[in-house]
């Protein structure tokens, strides 16, 4: 535990001295991935389930917070076919950027309420599947909505001014929001890891039919998990989209959630900052060696190889096992 | 030398190292300050602030910022649309920084970076930033798939950097998306929809089907055709849609089939349309029926062959065969790269030398500047004969219906098509008064 404090004030003496050195765009890009695999971790490191939609939660939240702060609430929609009564039109301002988070952190926990309630009646390779089909459909009504601009994507979102103060153009000033939001998500999963909820989280990840003869009503406490797993993917989609001004399909896209699965993997799954470690490994070699052309995949790949091989707990994972000898 | 992300790691390493160790020195200190404007072993251009030497003479110039013009050419190397674009679009534009240096002589130094967009938005606005941001780079060219090219230009609208397109087909980007730094050089739906639409109903295609991929891109391209079709006289029996993205289009192209159209419209792109075409083949579709691609390569007919290609048309805005201008230039590109180019790989040469040549002109890389002397400049290459820049951004030039030969016709390797006609480029591109773009003054 003790260790664990020291480490984070480590990490967040080192990112706040970080952007000096590291170009801060892509220090912010790691920071939404990171969290984005934090979320992820509570759900497949602590609780055992293997979530294959994850990308849903992260991309759908990018789009809603891309919409609400560069158009606001202007929904004119009118459903198709035989569902023609259903219509709905509402137009307000522009979101400020801090409500646009909430929005899509909001929207991402009402899905994840959705799909976990759903999914969380199955296990294992089944859970996996019913995540990963209604992510598809997520995917399916990204491209196919007006206003996520299909395949051009939702472009051009402002990234305007934290609650009217702080202007979020300047570069700083978003890297230390995007800090900031990364550390409060951090916070919350760590949290939620060392509290009786995430002791009972691991015991279903241990023995499940157990943890029912205990009497602990198993499915609300995996579904309160995938909520938040989900709410938090959502709060780092958005936060990505603040950063970036744009929403695509490849945030929807099941590719980002094998991405999320292969940081938590490669970082150590069920550690505190293997996934921190594992995005900053997918992320780096992403921007770093692009340089390469059409090599990138060729070592990408060889290094997840060689990670798999090396490591097999994860990169830190396998580094707290050295401690704990 | 395209290795510098990796060296400039290292770069920044060495150099807090470096700051670390000569606290009190106090020479190191720019350098942790900003590494990548020294990059790697290219090192050409000075260090930010140390007087420019290589602008100084001549022609009032000296206004180059940081003594050269840097080429940041942002495409996708590794994925589906490498082999349209990629690493034969560094090619093109390496052998037009080399041409510009020994035909025009500069007294600026040019310099070239590159790197894989993977053909995801927020890779390529984090790489767009980072060359404006800390490598000085003032111009990014290529960008093929629109989402990277409207991200990008988004980010060199906020830099006042100008972006190229070559390799984007939306019409968004010189319309609704419309920045008044860039030009969409090559290509774009509008242009290859309604070139293939109005030619082959002249040629004789009179009844249309369409085959579309089901979501915006697909139906817009629809749209845009059957417009055209209905405009020329041709009429359009229905359509089906596919799902996005497929490989089963079998009950589709029967579907197709069953209509008894002349033509069969492609309204998708990329893997879509190579399936669709292999499978029009497999079910005997194709010699009977005519299809028409509406967003095609000549390295997808390459892939394919001319087997299941045969008798196709397609609108393409550049063909190496044409003349023996094209032929020349296309000779020297195939040489180096032993594929014959694209008509993105060709624009992109097309683009970048008018943008060098732009630079000189105007004795400057101020954006506004070179925008309005591109703008200016009418553009005679081997690319384009008669080419300008409109206001929108639209690089308007002559395209041509093709039609795919068959195998025995085909004399030798890259042997693919026959012009069947010139369209010129007010006829070829969306016309400026039906424009949505901001910048038009009506």
């Amino acid at each position: 535990m003790k260790r664990d404090y020291l480490i984070m004030l480590v990490l967040l003496a080192a990112l706040i001295v970080a952007p000096m050195f590291i170009y801060p765009v892509f220090l912010m890009k790691l920071l939404c991935f990171a969290l984005f695999a934090c979320a992820f971790n509570l759900l497949l490191g602590y609780t055992g389930l293997l979530s294959f939609g994850h990308a849903a939660f992260f991309g759908g939240s990018a789009y809603i917070t891309g919409h609400l702060v560069r158009n606001g609430f202007d929904i004119n929609f009118t459903a198709p076919g035989f569902l023609k009564f259903i219509s709905l039109s509402v137009d307000t301002a522009p979101l400020t950027p801090e409500l646009g988070l909430l929005a899509g952190t909001a929207v991402a926990a009402a899905l994840g309420f959705l799909v976990g309630g759903l999914a969380i009646r199955r296990a294992g390779i089944y859970f996996a599947m019913i995540t990963l089909a209604l992510a598809q459909m997520v995917y399916f009504l990204a491209l196919q909505f007006p206003f996520t601009g299909g395949e051009d994507g939702l472009q051009g979102v402002p990234r305007g001014r934290l609650f009217g103060i702080f202007d979020l153009t300047q570069t700083y000033t978003m890297y230390f929001f995007v800090l900031a939001i990364f550390c409060i998500g951090f916070w919350i999963i760590y949290r939620a890891i060392h509290s009786p909820f995430g002791q009972v989280l691991k015991a279903i990840r241990e023995n499940e039919p157990r943890a029912i003869s205990l009497g602990y009503d198993v499915d609300k406490y995996k579904l309160v998990a995938f909520v938040l797993s989900a709410a938090l993917s959502g709060l780092a989609g958005s936060t990505k989209t603040l950063v970036f001004q744009l929403a695509s399909l490849t945030d929807v896209h099941w590719h980002m959630s094998g991405e999320v699965v292969l940081m938590t993997l490669l970082g150590g799954m069920g550690t505190v900052f293997g996934p921190i470690a594992g995005a900053a490994i997918v992320v780096g070699l992403q921007n770093y060696a692009a340089g390469l052309g059409e090599w990138v995949t060729v070592i990408t790949g060889a290094i997840f190889v060689m990670c798999v091989l090396a490591f097999r707990r994860g990169v830190v994972g396998e580094i707290g096992a050295l401690f704990k000898k | 030398m395209k290795l510098n992300p990796n060296h400039r790691a290292v770069l920044i390493g060495a150099a807090l190292t470096l700051a670390l160790a000569a606290c009190g020195k106090k020479d190191e200190a720019p350098k942790t300050a900003e590494p990548a404007a020294t990059p790697s072993s290219t090192a050409t251009t000075p260090p930010p602030g140390a007087p420019s030497t290589a602008a100084a003479p001549s022609a009032g110039s000296g206004k180059i910022s940081d003594g050269a013009v840097k080429i940041g050419v942002l495409t996708d190397l590794s994925g589906l649309y490498s082999d349209l674009a990629g690493s034969g679009a560094v090619l093109a534009t390496q052998m037009a920084i080399e041409t510009f240096q020994e035909q025009a002589k500069p007294d600026f130094k040019i310099e070239m970076v590159s790197s894989d967009h993977q053909n995801k938005g927020d890779i390529a606005a984090n790489k767009a930033r980072q060359w404006f941001d800390t490598e000085a780079v003032d111009v990014i060219t290529e960008l093929v798939t629109t989402s990277t090219a409207l991200a990008v230009m988004k980010v060199a609208k906020e830099k006042n950097k100008i972006t190229l397109v070559s390799g984007a087909a939306s019409t968004a980007i010189t319309n609704e998306e419309c920045t008044d730094t860039n030009v969409h050089w090559t290509y774009d739906t509008y242009s290859l929809a309604n070139g293939t639409g109005k030619a082959v109903v002249k040629q004789g295609g009179d009844t249309w089907y369409f085959l579309t991929a089901d979501y915006k891109f697909g139906q817009s391209l629809e749209a845009d055709t059957t417009a055209v079709v209905k405009a020329n006289g041709g009429k359009v029996l229905g359509s089906v849609r596919h799902p996005f993205p497929g490989t089963d289009f079998s009950s589709f192209l029967l579907q197709a089939q069953a209509s008894g159209a002349k033509v069969i419209g492609l309204a998708n792109a990329g893997t879509d349309t190579t399936n669709s075409i292999k499978q029009a083949a497999e079910f005997g579709i194709t010699p009977k029926q005519t299809l028409a691609g509406l967003l095609m390569f000549i390295s997808d007919v390459h892939a394919l062959g001319l087997k299941a290609t045969q008798g196709m048309y397609l609108t393409t805005g550049y063909y190496w065969d044409r003349d023996d201008d094209t032929r020349a230039w296309s000779k020297r590109f195939f040489d180096k790269h032993k594929r014959m180019p694209t008509m993105v790989q060709a624009g992109q040469y097309s683009a970048v030398m008018h943008y060098l040549n732009a630079v000189k002109a105007a004795g400057t890389d101020d954006t506004a500047a070179v925008m309005k002397t591109m703008k200016a400049t009418p553009i005679s290459d081997f690319f384009a004969k008669n080419g300008k820049v409109r206001e929108d951004g639209r690089m308007v030039h002559d395209m041509y219906l093709v039609q795919v030969k068959k195998p025995d016709e085909s004399k030798a390797a890259w042997d693919y098509y026959h012009i069947r006609q010139t369209i010129p480029g007010e006829q070829a591109f969306q016309p400026l008064a039906q424009s949505k773009c901001p910048l038009v003054k009506k």
